[in-house]
């Protein structure tokens, strides 16, 4: 585990697994246009990886629904960015 | 559900609480909609409540409202790589009732909140999002929810749907946020003995201590970090421009692992238990980055209407008071049988500009930029004052008058004696 896993494994989620919130537009914007990936270093619960052939891989079960990605993504607009269904997502304990 | 009401209050955090008890306490029909399971389970703040804010809108709210500890002590650290310069107020005074701030546990505090909306006679749904407004023409007339059943219509919609208010930006009544108009804010909370933490911080009973920092912990950027002390645990975070983080390609959870890892903070933490793990972005733009609030049928209060005084780190009394302000102006102009259009709405501009809201905003307007395009203020100037500390406390054999041409060379060299000068007049431009 890494050290953000670590930390977002104190948290509570209810997954929606059948949609994620947050999807990317167009993959082939990220993996051919994009060579800044401000997604990677910004997001931070690293919800955003780049594969070994570019791609860019965005898997939402750790979000914390702060929006930093849509905002970042200032070159491409390439985030499609909306809240969980009611009740879904992050469940702060504490906040 | 077809059903009329006479408001509709969009988000269940600090803003529309206010906004939705004081129109439900008037008397008007409310529906607030939440999108957590519970109202508090998507908020994040710090948290400091202060009293003030919340005594106008609920007096007694000291009776049950769930509160941590009462500060009697601020201290203001700037860091180093390996030390801090800083000062503190402590008072006695602080410790005499009514007390003027708290800190909180939000998921807590924002339930009891929510609990006393209800009893004021608001109807509120949770884990119900809000996909959009339902308009007829330029009037908002009511909105869509996630859930089946189709639209729920109003007389006004409060947007109290926080920084990231979606509502807004479909609508078009605020464009997109630009990263350098945000800071990003990481936090955790670390569980200890009530007993540590009053040793630690010097404290006894309900008292609390709050550390607020600048310089090295965050590595060049435009931040500021903090501590904040609950009763069994500790609040630490860190926050900076969103702009900054992508320039710099620092993560977040790098951040705050390093600033955690100071020798000055590790041992307040130690032995301490991690339980959660926050982010959250605080709106950053000041006066200027303040929209258009209000229009035909609907107001936008709090994080949404971007309320925040970066300077003095307040947010969550600005949402509180905006809120109140939006729903005292719907009550005025419901007594006087007006209706909710923007032209009467514009009462609550007018509210905003005459209350301590808007003069602090406008008092500090010029700060984001200067901020933003100064970092010397968060990166040369702590190491500075740090090393004139280290001089001028080590003795060692130098005598203090070649101690202070030391420091003074240090500060020439590291910015000229323009730049100092230039430093000073920004200084003033952003505080005057």
């Amino acid at each position: 585990m890494t050290r953000v896993d670590e930390k977002l494994f104190q948290n509570r989620y209810r997954v929606d697994a059948s949609r994620a919130h947050v999807k990317i537009t167009d993959p082939d914007v990220c993996r051919v246009a994009c060579k800044t990936s401000p997604c990677m270093v910004c997001c931070p619960a690293a919800c955003y990886t780049r594969e070994g052939d570019g791609r860019i891989t965005l898997i939402t079960d750790g979000c914390l629904e702060c929006g930093t990605c849509r905002i970042i993504c200032t070159e491409h607009r390439n985030i499609e960015w909306t809240y969980p269904r009611g009740g879904y997502g992050i469940l702060f304990k504490f906040g | 559900m077809n059903e009329q009401f006479d408001v509709i209050v969009v988000g269940g955090g600090p803003s529309g609480n206010a906004a939705a008890y004081t129109l439900a306490k008037g008397g008007l029909r409310v529906l607030q909609l939440e999108r957590g399971e519970y109202p508090g389970s998507k908020n994040v703040q710090g948290a400091i409540l202060y009293a003030d804010a919340l005594a106008r809108i609920i007096p007694d709210f000291r009776d049950d409202a769930p509160l941590e500890r009462h500060l009697i002590e601020q201290r203001v650290w700037i860091l180093d790589d390996t030390s801090y310069v800083g000062s503190s107020y402590r008072s006695a005074d602080f410790n005499k009732p009514p007390f003027n701030r708290y800190t909180i546990i939000r998921a807590q505090f924002d339930k009891w909140f929510s609990r006393k909306v209800q009893e004021a006679g608001a109807l509120v749904i949770c884990e119900t999002t809000v996909t959009d407004l339902v308009r007829d023409g330029d009037r908002v007339v009511g909105v869509q929810t996630d859930r089946a059943g189709g639209s729920i219509y109003a007389n006004a919609v409060i947007l109290a749907d926080g920084v990231n208010s979606q509502l807004a930006q479909r609508a078009g009544f605020r464009p997109e946020i630009a990263p350098r108009e945000v800071a990003l804010a990481v936090k955790e909370i670390h569980f200890l003995p009530e007993e540590t933490i009053q040793s630690r911080f010097n404290v006894t009973g309900d008292e609390g201590v709050v550390i607020e920092m600048a310089g090295k912990i965050t590595q060049g950027m435009v931040g500021t970090g903090f501590l904040y002390t609950n009763k069994e645990s500790i609040a630490i975070g860190v926050g900076c421009l969103l702009s900054d983080f992508s320039r710099q390609k620092t993560t977040p959870y790098a951040l705050l692992d390093h600033m955690k890892r100071h020798p000055a903070i590790a041992p307040l933490l130690a032995g301490g238990e991690m339980k959660e793990y926050t982010a959250h972005l605080i709106p950053e733009g000041g006066y200027h980055a303040i929209p258009q609030v209000f229009g035909e049928g609907w107001l936008m209060v709090g994080d949404a209407g971007m309320f925040v005084n970066g300077v003095h780190r307040e947010g969550s009394n600005l949402a509180m008071t905006t809120g109140y302000l939006a729903a005292e102006t719907l009550l005025e102009l419901r007594a006087e049988r007006k209706v909710f259009s923007a032209r009467n709405l514009a009462r609550y501009r007018a509210k905003l500009d005459g209350s301590f809201v808007m003069r602090d905003l406008r008092k500090y307007k010029n700060l984001p930029r200067i901020v933003e395009k100064n970092p010397q203020f968060f990166t040369a100037y702590p190491e500075l004052m740090n090393k004139a500390a280290h001089t001028l406390i080590s003795v060692d054999g130098i005598d203090k008058k070649a101690k202070e041409r030391a420091v003074r060379k240090h500060f020439v060299s590291a910015r000229s004696r323009l730049g100092l000068l230039g430093d000073i007049f920004k200084l003033w431009r952003a505080f005057e």
